[in-house]
């Protein structure tokens, strides 16, 4: 069988679509599947409703999903990770029709691990310690992290991400960068636009469509549903490249994946 | 739970601001909502009184706050010869500015079945739609296959090409007006496809949104803007 509901005694269901089998109506799918977060549904209240979660993961990711493996089965596209597909179909900014799914099924699921139930505090460890060295204090950061996810124009979506300080720009020469100019900073990308596409290392994510928030706020007063989001935020999230230089590995468990142009990034979380 | 009262009248006369103050040499025009020449409520099914509140009263409105604001900062900018401030300034002014454009033509677009909404257009307008779309029913089912795929926020539209002569059906970004995609076009009918202005009754299915927000097209209206500009 190709799919099936799920549910299990947390409380969390969700379609489990697998890889390249056979449905009952005949039809070979692709593999991508719609995880759900990692926590019921209602487990965010009073800061993100349950209905806004039913609608938001239950519908439009779940069609983001959907419709993403419709559109790649058979393709070239078929059989990469998601990272793979979304810079792939991103094509420099020459998007192909894979994208806007790809990249809007990969940002929904970095969204739901970017929050979580009893959330919120500080950073810690080393991630406190950049954000201390680039913004003054988290304080300051969560400010600007604010502002920025309140001023978007349109759609889209506000990030927490590691910026390694490269240029690739051919026949420039890229003197190699030191340790200070790798910096976190904050950013904001339209629709479905995330900054891997930029070679940064997302570490945290908000989104700013209507859709994440009408329902339980209705007007743009995204400072309050923001503010309350950023409560729920996970902390202790830290991300490094795993390149010959780096030093730091003292984590529980890591996600490694290959992107478009062969490099391995390590992503490693904490807690 | 945020408040989900209903009003039935038109605005709320505390929310309306005052028109022109003069700074400096030169005086700036500023704007103010316009109002809705119907009930809140007067749209529905199609679309919900609710929906018409917060989304005139509170989205249009902020457009038209902000829009003013930008405007007194760039009167204040070009004054002073700063033209960096003037150069910033642009993005906030296409976006509110554009958002307060867009959204006044919306209202108008829009009208109770009792007052006309959802008749077909007749006339020039009605001819021409049959000439360049075979039927009405032709350029609906256009325009909202072309609303439904529009990625993230805008508006789809029927617009003159002045120039050619010509209708045609176009999409926009954001609060982009239908001008900055062709300096001879004149919106005739726009439809709003941010999710504001249908996530509260139709959550996200957009495409029963298109297909029920036909039934109050004030195509009188839109009528009227198509035969003084095809003059």
């Amino acid at each position: 069988m190709g799919r099936g509901w799920v549910g299990d005694g947390s409380g969390l269901t969700g379609w489990r679509r697998f890889s390249r089998k056979v449905t009952v109506s005949g039809v070979i799918t692709a593999g991508f599947e719609l995880k759900p977060p990692p926590y019921p549904l209602d487990a965010l209240e009073p800061h993100m409703s349950r209905e806004t979660l039913d609608y938001h993961w239950g519908k439009h990711h779940k069609t983001y999903v959907e419709n993403l493996n419709k559109q790649i089965v058979g393709t070239d596209l078929d059989g990469l990770s998601l990272e793979e597909v979304v810079l792939l179909s991103y094509n420099k900014g020459n998007m192909l029709p894979a994208f806007n799914n790809a990249a809007q099924a990969w940002n929904h699921e970095f969204f739901w691990e970017s929050i979580k139930p009893e959330g919120g505090g500080k950073p810690a460890g080393e991630l406190l310690r950049l954000i201390e060295r680039d913004f003054g204090s988290f304080e300051d950061c969560l400010e600007r992290f604010k502002s920025a996810a309140a001023s978007q124009f349109g759609s889209g979506w506000t990030w927490l991400a590691y910026k390694a300080n490269r240029l690739d720009v051919a026949n420039a020469v890229n003197p190699l960068p030191k340790e200070e100019d790798k910096k976190i900073v904050i950013v904001k990308t339209p629709n479905a636009v995330n900054p891997l596409l930029w070679d940064y290392s997302p570490l945290l994510t908000i989104d700013t469509w209507e859709h994440a928030y009408y329902l339980d706020f209705e007007v743009p007063s995204k400072c309050q549903m923001i503010f309350t989001k950023f409560e729920s935020n996970g902390s202790h999230r830290v991300v490094f490249y795993a390149e010959p230089k780096s030093s730091i590995h003292k984590h529980i468990h890591g996600q490694a994946c290959v992107m478009g142009n062969g490099k391995l990034k390590a992503r490693i979380r904490n807690g | 739970m945020a408040i989900r009262s209903l009003a039935s009248r038109k605005t709320l006369a505390g929310l309306k601001e005052t028109s022109s103050r003069f700074l400096g040499f030169r005086g700036i025009q500023t704007f103010t909502l316009p109002d809705l020449p119907y009930d809140y409520s007067a749209l529905e099914p199609a679309i919900s009184g609710e929906i018409m509140q917060i989304h005139h009263q509170k989205h249009h409105q902020t457009y038209v706050t902000n829009y003013n604001n930008a405007l007194e900062q760039l009167d204040q900018a070009v004054n002073k010869g700063d033209a960096s401030t003037v150069v910033k300034l642009q993005s906030a002014i296409k976006f509110n500015g554009g958002g307060h454009v867009n959204h006044s033509i919306f209202w108008k677009n829009l009208a109770p079945v009792n007052q006309g909404g959802g008749e077909p257009p007749k006339g020039a307008l009605g001819s021409a739609i049959d000439t360049h779309f075979g039927s009405l029913e032709g350029l609906v089912k256009k325009m909202n296959a072309e609303g439904a795929a529009l990625q993230g926020s805008g508006w789809v539209w029927l617009g003159l090409d002045k120039e050619l002569k010509k209708l045609v059906v176009d999409t926009t970004a954001n609060q982009d007006p239908l001008v900055t995609k062709g300096g001879s076009l004149v919106p005739l009918v726009g439809i709003d496809v941010w999710e504001h202005a249908y996530y509260l009754q139709y959550k996200n299915v957009r495409p029963d949104y298109l297909k029920n927000v036909w039934k109050v097209i004030n195509w009188k209206y839109a009528s009227e803007v198509y035969d003084k500009e095809s003059k």
